[in-house]
């Protein structure tokens, strides 16, 4: 039943559908306000990515991507305050030089956990290495010792919740609850103009698709198949010689980078990062945009975070009140009828009546060869 | 840290940072006795735990002003009545729940989770519909005002001696229940072995409603002693949920003892800390603490065996 080749039909033409969809019809018809909110929105479909392959695939539910998110988006926004903070910007402060918030609480020169992110370069590392080595500390400490299921949800939604405390808490390292704010340019490139824009999206949408086709890849190699067996027998995969804990560390860690990728691109979309994208609440949200697309389906986890965000947009703009109540039914619907999403909606009621249909065109052009002795097309 | 006080000084303060971390404890408690229960009872996350607490509170707040239009006779002793109609609404809430959301995912714990959260989104929302975003506070009676003095540099507060009777109490009654009367065996025998209890006669389903009805009016109780001690708004039972998680998981998931002595060593470690250092970073290492020591061992202080 293993499908030799990279994508089978099906995933074929998801994967046209979306890069079709991102890629042409979008930027063709939105302006650029928009074209930005569905930039943010994407930031969103990295983080389902990884969710997939670690909760739909592995079977570990992580309710600390915002954490990953966060350290990814604070990596990038730290490196932009510091550019941002050049000596010429800041000469009414009165240490000229450092990011205002440090100012504002009476610091007067940059602490040494800020000093590599002057670097391009090593902002880039920290943002992919970073979150991982974060992963990786929780992933071994946690799988080594066969804790799974539910407490690892718990203890990973705690870890969210300590660290907005602490970035909250911490106002001169980190902005406490605005956040870092003010981002300016990259490496010299100003961001905020519509044109830079337009270029960010399209950087972040070839992201996104080098992230679909990593995962894609550790989906159909060994490794994604084991993922599977664990998830379904644990003890078996166990038993078969293989060591679980390093599987399960190794799909955490991998969505830990693809949430993290995501959050730097969140900041340079948006223009700031804020401890609201790290806690629990933003960390569930990310789990609803997954389990909406469907946890297990790559492409799925991407119309998730869009379409869960476009009606979070649409429906909070007119009606406020009703939101909540919306995003709660939604999200209680989903569990309750469709543990598969919308990815299993498509496959279950609409793709076997397209399958039907075009097998009905088939065999009535096939009937056709056959009198006319030409295609019927 | 310790240079400005004298030895007298830091005894109070401690004596009273101790009485402080002693009415956390009672929150906590109150709050972790549902939860363990339905966690550790029935192994359903309930993410909207802490909303039922609210529905307590709200129910506290309208039965205050109720009395006190109504029947200003009776408001030295409204609390009493507040807290059994608190403890009727959220219990009756719970049991709803459990029929027409929880029974079905009992195969799914992490799915409960999830789908309780989106509960907990419709509940908040509700009560800023219905309450109003801003937060309320009872009126307390006279008599739970004002405070007592131990000694010179000691003051208690009567509110917070209440809620500590009272956080003691419910502890007692629900011991009680799950551990003397038959109801409770039932309980037990369900969670033990579900299949086995259904074979000798349990309706399984129904202790499963009555379970979680129970936990979600304790739930309530503790929204009502949340009144005395603090303003209520459509979030607050947000911002306990995860520290109660990690208290029932701390101490142990299905052991009821070890919940209590997680309660207490957690809250005493905070109420401490945070007359060190800034309340923020007395929480970051409480939280760290519990986690790293959760990762020492998983399954937590008092672990309960049982077959699988």
């Amino acid at each position: 039943m293993i499908n030799s080749r990279f994508f089978n039909r099906s995933e074929l033409l998801g994967f046209l559908a979306l890069a079709v969809l991102l890629f042409l019809i979008l930027p063709l018809s939105l302006d650029i306000f928009r074209l930005n909110l569905v930039a943010k929105y994407l930031t969103y479909a990295f983080v389902g990515i990884g969710l997939v392959l670690c909760w739909g695939y592995g079977g570990i539910l992580s309710l600390g991507q915002g954490v990953f998110f966060g350290l990814g988006g604070y990596c990038m926004a730290m490196y932009l305050k510091l550019e941002a903070s050049s000596v010429a910007n800041t000469k009414i402060q009165s240490t000229p030089g450092i990011p205002d918030f440090m100012d504002w609480n009476q610091l007067t020169s940059v602490p040494l956990f800020w000093k590599p992110f002057h670097s391009f370069p090593i902002t880039v590392l920290a943002i992919l290495l970073v979150p991982a080595f974060f992963a990786l500390i929780i992933g071994a400490a946690m799988f080594k010792r066969r804790v799974g299921g539910v407490y690892f949800a718990i203890i990973t939604q705690a870890i969210a919740a300590i660290l907005t405390i602490l970035i909250v808490g911490q106002q001169g390292y980190t902005g406490g609850i605005n956040g870092i704010t003010d981002l300016r340019t990259l490496h010299g490139w100003d961001i905020r103009t519509d044109h830079a824009k337009f270029i960010l999206y399209f950087v972040e949408v070839v992201l996104l698709f080098g992230c679909i086709v990593a995962a894609q890849f550790i989906r159909l190699t060994k490794l994604g198949r084991i993922l599977v067996a664990m998830r379904e027998q644990e003890d078996r995969v166990r038993f078969a010689g293989y060591s679980v804990a390093n599987f399960k560390i190794f799909a955490f860690c991998a969505a830990a980078v693809f949430a993290a990728i995501g959050g730097a691109m969140f900041t340079l979309e948006v223009g700031f990062m804020s401890p609201s994208f790290v806690g629990i609440v933003p960390s569930i949200e990310m789990v609803i945009y997954t389990a909406v697309g469907g946890r297990m389906s790559i492409f799925g986890a991407v119309w998730g975070a869009l379409l869960v965000n476009f009606a979070k947009t649409s429906l909070s703009e007119s009606f406020p009140q009703l939101w909540l109540f919306g995003l709660g039914a939604l999200f209680i619907a989903v569990v309750l009828a469709f543990p598969n999403g919308l990815s299993g909606i498509w496959a279950d009621h609409v793709q076997p009546r397209i399958d039907r249909l075009l097998a009905l065109r088939k065999s009535k052009s096939a009937a056709g060869m056959i009198a006319d002795g030409a295609p019927a097309e | 840290m310790f240079g400005d006080y004298s030895i007298s000084d830091l005894g109070a303060i401690l004596a009273m940072q101790g009485f402080a971390g002693l009415i956390l404890f009672s929150v906590y408690v109150l709050m972790a006795l549902g939860l363990a229960i339905i966690f550790g009872q029935m192994g359903v996350i309930n993410m909207a735990h802490g909303e039922f607490m609210i529905l307590g509170a709200y129910v506290t707040w309208m039965t205050s002003n109720v009395v006190q239009h109504v029947a200003p006779g009776l408001f030295p002793g409204y609390f009493f009545i507040a807290m059994i109609l608190a403890f009727i609404a959220s219990g009756a809430l719970g049991m709803l729940v459990e029929w027409a959301l929880i029974r079905h995912l009992y195969k799914r714990p992490l799915d409960t989770l999830l789908a309780t959260w989106g509960l907990s989104l419709i509940l908040q929302q509700a009560y800023r519909s219905i309450f109003g975003a801003r937060e309320v506070g009872v009126e307390l009676p006279e008599w739970m005002m004002g405070s007592w003095q131990a000694t010179d540099s000691i003051q208690i507060p009567i509110n917070g001696m209440f809620v500590m009777a009272l956080t003691i109490l419910i502890t007692i009654v629900v011991f009680y229940i799950l551990f003397w009367s038959s109801w409770g065996k039932q309980v037990r025998a369900v969670v033990q072995n579900r299949v086995m209890a259904g074979a000798v006669g349990i309706n399984t389903e129904k202790v499963d409603r009555y379970t979680f009805g129970l936990g979600c009016g304790i739930a309530g109780i503790a929204g009502s002693a949340f009144t005395m001690i603090g303003s209520t708004g459509p979030t607050a039972g947000q911002l306990y949920i995860v520290d109660t998680f990690l208290v029932v998981v701390f101490g142990g998931a299905a052991s009821l003892f070890g919940t209590i002595a997680s309660a207490f060593s957690i809250s005493q470690t905070q109420s401490t800390l945070e007359f060190f250092l800034s309340g923020s970073m007395a929480k970051v290492i409480t939280l760290l603490t519990i986690v790293a020591i959760l990762m020492v061992r998983p399954q937590g202080l008092f672990a309960l065996k049982v077959r699988k």
